[in-house]
């Protein structure tokens, strides 16, 4: 027994090891903290922005401050992050790298211990690894360029193909869409613009990894995915950060295009540490027959507030959301899904399983809109949470509209715990009281966990037994 | 045994009831005038509900303006208070008319239960009305408008059943509207004791299609191993508006179970609380609702739970035939400590066309351990396949229609249990049925 202990603690240690460390700060680059108009200009001149784009981020500021927090509705841990004591952008002035020997030295044994490299050998088509505000490391396997796929970050995507990318820009979601989104819209850097030509399959997932190093920071990536005419992609991302005593703020946008036929499936993994603030806008638009699929696992950060969305724009378009969440001690974890039907035929599916665990909170919030004069659309949404201790806390707020009875709509939701008749049962067989509640918590996501590529859900899995460690006895 | 009211009390001057709350008549108690004045000053003080505000999502908002409301006149003649009794037997019996009390048959030699209009009572029994009076929020969002109710209401009945008193019979409420621009405030107050065991049944109707305000409260109190029913079947004129809040609260092993049809109205708001506050209380919520064009029906719910070991069960049904539109939006609250809970919530939109719009917003709020919660809510047309099983059967198009419809909204009825006030539904719905067309 005392053996098992030590090894949970070591686990339990190890969990925590696996993205708490940081290496010293060395920017050429620091906005300061604060957002000022400044601010903007400081960091359009560091990344030479284009005219549009200095005017977009401007009027951007303007939005970001003339809207409210949105506490009338999501949690007021909201009023707890302090705008003015942030700093909004750091960066070395490096170029990306294009090669892991060229990354500097501290970067890249980040990465390495994160297991990145590595894992790009292994199973990915192109990776991307983002240090706090700039790409420090960005390669797609040759074979894809020659097909005509562009993999790059934000400022090179608008400075360089901004005929490919300026068009939808902004387009899924505006700048005025949330405080967020405008927030994101004003201070962007980094991210992926990522453009498959009509009828590639991409076959490998393209990654990228998200970290953040220094203290009060907040990252703002900024993610467009524009798959064309019958082309298909898997993108894959992943975040950690050091545990700070302060709050850092991640604030993304990630914009999907789907264009006729396309297929995209977004993937995240996402591990911040239990200080930062997670609020992110992702939309995707899913034309005639395309299909954009959010595979969405949280199990990091102190407030996760995110809702990827479809708006499912052509005939036949499907949405899919399939979100799995976390809570432990300290953290909310309010995910959801929004399904905006918008053609006839079209069809979305949510499926969100919620674990919360010791006082950790999760929330589902979800919207399915289906409007006037459209035939034959067709929405299933199946939320279940699982509340492990006494003081574990799970909410639900969907909100369904349907106009017009040509359609079909069905929303589910439960709420039970790990029941005691099957502990019994596993213990009686020989395992740990421990032991039988990842089991069983194991199976309760294990449906879901199978939807992610064959590493991923092993990661997953190992993640999740290691945030149910301690949590019974 | 029965008493016709011949002079009905002196008529308010009809003013707007922005300007001023109806004028209490003198010997009221005194704890009961102060809580008026402080309404009144609830009601000024509160803004108006905004758009923004997740508890009126959906709603159109506007509908809740009083604007040009004035306190209801008393009618020029008063209705025939024997024309909707239509219960075969009731325990007593009680007719309104624009708030002015038309007849009272009360139950006489029957002991432990008290029937009487709210004035008599607050004479009579003034410390009982005041442990229960509106004593919980409005959580809601109506706050200011059942501000406005508490600062009004006079007409209403207070039921009172005492300790294991279990009359046979419901009691029967009827209250009649007339008149054009009328903002009336119905108020029901349902105290079962121990062991008691009541069941009440009131109707709103609109004497004409004049446009009329409602805003009413019904609140019913279940102490330990009550069972206390209420069905309130509404039936105003399709121009009026109402707001109907109601409170139910159940105690230790106590059984409350409250129905609401809604037939009538442009726009009706409804606000439903449960509080399950003892140890084995359980308390069921049912609806349905039939609206055609021009028609909203806005729903309302909480069920929240206090204690260990309780169950609540919700059920509303909307059928909705042509421009009509519905918002549902309900939420389970299971505090801290409410340990082995049992909460459901269901909500199923029958769209019979392709213009109405169904909104449903259920929600989960849960805080304890050893939960059984869940909810569902659906939105959709007949399933083709029952319809063409009917067909195949020689069942005309529309009959076939009309009986799916029917089973549907049926439902609700039986959960309600009564026979008597079961077959009142199915009248209400069946004469609703035919003024759709269906």
């Amino acid at each position: 027994m005392s053996d098992e202990t030590t090894m949970v603690k070591q686990l339990a240690a190890e969990k925590d090891d696996i993205g708490n460390f940081q290496f010293p700060e060395r920017h050429k680059y620091d906005a300061g903290t604060g957002l000022t108009p400044a601010t903007i200009d400081y960091i359009c001149d560091v990344k030479q922005d284009a005219d549009w784009v200095r005017a977009f981020r401007h009027h951007a500021l303007g939005v970001f401050e003339s809207r409210p927090m949105p506490t009338h509705w999501a949690t007021r841990d909201l009023e707890n992050i302090d705008f003015s004591k942030i700093r909004y952008y750091l960066s070395d002035g490096e170029r990306p790298k294009r090669s892991w020997d060229e990354v500097p030295d501290d970067i890249k044994q980040t990465f390495e211990r994160l297991g990145i490299p590595e894992q790009e050998r292994k199973f990915l088509a192109g990776v991307e690894a983002q240090y706090d505000s700039e790409a420090a490391y960005s390669n797609v396997k040759e074979e894809l360029s020659k097909q005509g796929v562009i993999f790059v970050n934000s400022s090179e995507g608008l400075k360089e193909h901004a005929d490919i990318f300026r068009p939808w820009f902004g387009k899924v979601i505006p700048t005025a869409d949330n405080k967020f989104a405008a927030l994101n819209s004003a201070v962007f850097s980094g991210g992926s613009f990522i453009y498959v030509p009509p009828g590639v399959k991409v076959k490998h997932p393209l990654q990228a990894y998200f970290r953040i190093n220094s203290e009060n920071f907040g990252q703002f990536e900024r993610t467009l995915i524009i798959a064309d005419e019958g082309s298909e992609v898997t993108y894959m991302e992943g975040c950690t950060a050091p545990k700070f005593e302060t709050t850092t703020l991640h604030s993304a946008v990630v914009e999907l295009v789907a264009l006729k036929g396309a297929r995209i499936q977004y993937i995240t993994v996402q591990n911040w540490s239990s200080n930062v603030f997670n609020l992110v806008t992702k939309r995707g638009v899913a034309h005639e027959d395309a299909e954009v699929r959010w595979i969405d696992c949280n199990i990091g950060s102190r407030l996760t507030m995110k809702y990827p969305g479809v708006v499912m724009k052509g005939r036949r378009a499907r949405g899919e959301v399939i979100s799995i969440a976390l809570a432990n001690d300290g953290q909310h974890q309010d995910t959801g899904a929004k399904m905006i039907h918008a053609a006839d035929e079209t069809s979305s599916n949510v499926v969100s399983k919620s674990i919360s665990v010791g006082e950790g909170r999760s929330t589902y919030r979800g919207q399915v809109f289906i409007p006037k004069h459209l035939k034959g659309c067709k929405n299933n949404t199946e939320c279940d949470a699982l509340l492990i201790n006494s003081k574990s806390m799970t909410d639900t707020y969907p909100a369904i509209s349907v106009h017009g009875n040509r359609h079909a709509t069905q929303h589910e939701a439960s709420v039970s715990q790990v029941s005691e008749d099957q502990i019994f049962y596993m213990m009686q067989r020989g395992l740990s009281e421990a032991d039988a509640m990842s089991l069983s918590v194991n199976g309760f996501i294990n449906d879901l966990v199978r939807e992610f590529p064959m590493e991923y859900s092993a990661e997953l899995k190992r993640l999740i037994e290691l945030e149910m460690e301690g949590s019974v006895g | 045994m029965s008493t016709l009211i011949e002079s009905p009390p002196a008529p308010a001057t009809p003013g707007s009831v922005l300007d001023q709350p109806a004028p209490a008549p003198e010997g009221l108690p005194e704890w009961f005038t102060a809580r008026r004045t402080a309404a009144w000053q609830r009601f000024q003080d509160l803004p108006l509900p905004e758009r923004t505000n997740e508890k009126w999502r959906f709603s159109r908002i506007k509908e809740a303006s009083l604007e040009g409301f004035t306190h209801a006149a008393e009618p020029a003649s008063l209705a025939d208070p024997h024309a909707e009794h239509v219960l075969d037997k009731a325990v007593a019996r009680l007719a309104f008319h624009n708030g002015h009390l038309v007849s009272a048959d009360l139950p006489e030699n029957q002991s432990g239960l008290t029937v009487m209009p709210l004035e008599q009572a607050l004479r009579e029994c003034p410390d009982l009305i005041e442990a229960h009076f509106m004593k919980s929020e409005t959580p809601l969002g109506s706050e200011k408008f059942a501000a406005l109710h508490e600062a009004n209401a006079l007409s209403g009945v207070f039921i009172h059943a005492a300790k294991g008193t279990a009359p046979e019979d419901p009691v029967e409420i009827v209250h009649y509207f007339s008149g054009c621009q009328g903002a009336h405030f119905p108020h029901t107050l349902v105290v079962g004791e121990d062991n008691a065991e009541v069941t009440v049944i009131e109707h709103f109707v609109s004497l004409d299609e004049e446009s009329a305000f409602v805003i009413g409260v019904s609140d019913l109190a279940a102490d330990g191993a009550a069972r206390v029913r209420h069905a309130m079947l509404q039936r105003l004129s399709t121009s009026s508006k109402a707001i109907l809040i109601n409170t139910t609260s159940a105690g230790r092993d106590a059984d409350a179970k409250s129905l609401l049809l809604n037939l009538g109205g442009a726009w009706v708001r409804t606000e439903s609380v449960s509080h399950v506050t003892g140890t084995g209380a359980n308390v069921n919520l049912l609806s349905a609702s039939i609206p055609g064009t021009g028609q909203e029906f806005d729903q309302r719910t909480y069920q929240i739970h206090k204690a260990q070991h309780t169950t609540s069960d919700l059920l509303y049904k909307n059928a909705l035939f042509d421009k009509a539109r519905t918002i549902f939006s309900g939420l389970i609250i299971v505090d801290d400590g409410a340990h082995h809970t049992d909460a459901y919530q269901t909500c199923r939109n029958l769209l019979m066309s392709d213009h109405g719009e169904a909104h449903s917003l259920p929600g989960l709020e849960i805080k304890a351990d050893q939960v059984k919660c869940s909810h569902g809510s659906t939105t959709a047309q007949i399933d083709p396949d029952t319809l063409l099983y009917l067909k195949a059967r020689g069942i005309h198009d529309k009959t076939a229609r009309k009986l799916i419809t029917y089973g549907f909204i049926e439902e609700v009825v039986e959960r309600f249990g009564h026979e008597a006030a079961g077959r009142l539904l199915d009248r209400f719905i069946e004469e609703k049925f035919k003024a759709l067309g269906a």
